[in-house]
């Protein structure tokens, strides 16, 4: 491919990443069957934002919508990145945790429905503090009891990414699906430095945030399940092909002895740079396959 | 936060409701939707105090060319003039759609 026909190609593709977060639900689920679940006319906001001064979003910064992936029920819940970081409120969490609950019933009841969250966030809403992080362990709790039926895609396609608690949520899902602009991980950059000092992490470093949080490196390192452009088409072809999938074999987050395992073999008495970690991680696999 | 309130002369019957959109730094969401009557209202909530003038002025020249019956939510981050009319502009385009 010549340097003309790439940039026609980008210059063509419709982004995913600049869609809002009721664009990106809609471009996931098939045409004609999207519906919208609770959203910015039922008024259903934040009590506590405006209380303290801000501003709230009419549906609370997180899109619900029903409809089917591939022919196949399916609900999509979107956080909105540019509301308040996409933080979870009680609100938003409950919704989410409300529509994976439905889906769960309606896999009881012999309706195989899966569940794609897409995550924009910063963690827990610091403005409604417990409610926040009581949202979040509800949320993987519904997580858990759903992925036994169907699978529960997690997406961060950028540019927010996912971090806080919500990355630990991701790591429940049964696929996740990331591009190379996205970010996933438990501390942000910002929060390592603040801890640990700039010795430990640079916050304005871009090349070493993308090395460790980000979706090249996630993928590379097996913590994402697919690294898509930033194109809507691949992305809504990547979340199909997972939905059809199934249910996979193991959880990653079931994986506990061999995580626990790579984590011990590593030598931290010295600072990995991002390329030989991936090189060490993958061996650390070699030797566990040969054992 | 500051809640600012306005109504407008209005008589055209407008038949769909439209949101458009996101609460984030220097963007705003509208809500629109027909009611009855013959006025139209507008609800604001803007994270920025002190602009009553400034939004008064933006809402004037819109209700200048603008005359449907609806209620008009706003939920605003700091949204300038500009993207608070052009706000405006979509929220109607997509109600008339």
């Amino acid at each position: 491919m010549n340097d003309r026909q790439l940039n026609e190609n980008f210059i063509n593709r419709q982004s995913f990443i600049e869609l809002d977060a009721r664009g990106r639900a809609t471009a996931l689920l098939d045409a004609g069957t999207q519906r919208e679940l609770v959203g910015p006319f039922d008024r259903v906001e934040s009590p506590w934002l405006a209380i303290q001064g801000v501003t709230p979003q009419a549906d609370d910064g997180c899109v619900v919508m029903k409809g089917k992936i591939g022919g196949q029920a399916a609900v999509a819940i979107a956080l909105e990145g540019a509301f308040q970081g996409g933080s979870m409120g009680e609100v938003s969490g409950e919704k989410m945790t409300a529509a994976l609950d439905l889906a769960l019933t309606d896999n009881e009841r012999g309706i195989p429905t899966s569940a794609v969250i897409l995550l924009e966030t910063g963690g827990v809403r610091l403005q409604e503090a417990n409610l926040g992080l009581a949202a979040i362990a509800e949320l993987m709790a519904s997580i858990l009891a759903l992925r036994k039926h169907s699978p529960v895609i997690c997406l961060t396609a950028g540019t927010v990414g996912c971090f806080g608690g919500m990355a630990l949520a991701a790591g429940l899902a049964s696929y996740v699906v990331m591009t190379r602009e996205a970010r996933l991980g438990m501390n942000g950059p910002e929060v390592i430095e603040q801890e640990n000092g700039v010795e430990e992490f640079d916050s304005s470093d871009r090349a070493l945030i993308w090395g460790i949080h980000g979706g090249e490196q996630r993928y590379a390192t097996g913590f994402a399940d697919a690294l898509v452009e930033d194109n809507t088409l691949r992305v809504a072809e990547a979340i199909r092909k997972f939905v059809l999938q199934g249910v996979p074999a193991v959880h990653r987050s079931s994986e506990v002895t061999l995580y626990s395992n790579r984590i011990e073999s590593l030598d931290t008495s010295r600072q990995w740079d991002p390329k030989e970690f991936r090189s060490l991680w993958l061996k650390a696999d070699a030797k566990e396959k040969t054992a | 936060m500051e809640q600012l309130k306005f109504t407008y002369p209005a008589k055209r019957r407008v038949n769909k409701r439209a949101h458009v959109g996101v609460v984030g730094s220097g963007d705003l969401e509208v809500l629109l939707e027909p009611i009855a009557g013959d006025v139209a209202q507008v609800e604001i909530r803007t994270s920025v105090n002190g602009f009553s003038d400034a939004w008064k002025a933006v809402l004037d020249r819109f209700f200048n060319s603008y005359d449907g019956v609806v209620h008009i939510e706003i939920n605003d981050a700091g949204g300038t003039p500009g993207s608070v009319q052009l706000r405006l502009e979509q929220a109607v385009e997509a109600s008339e759609q």
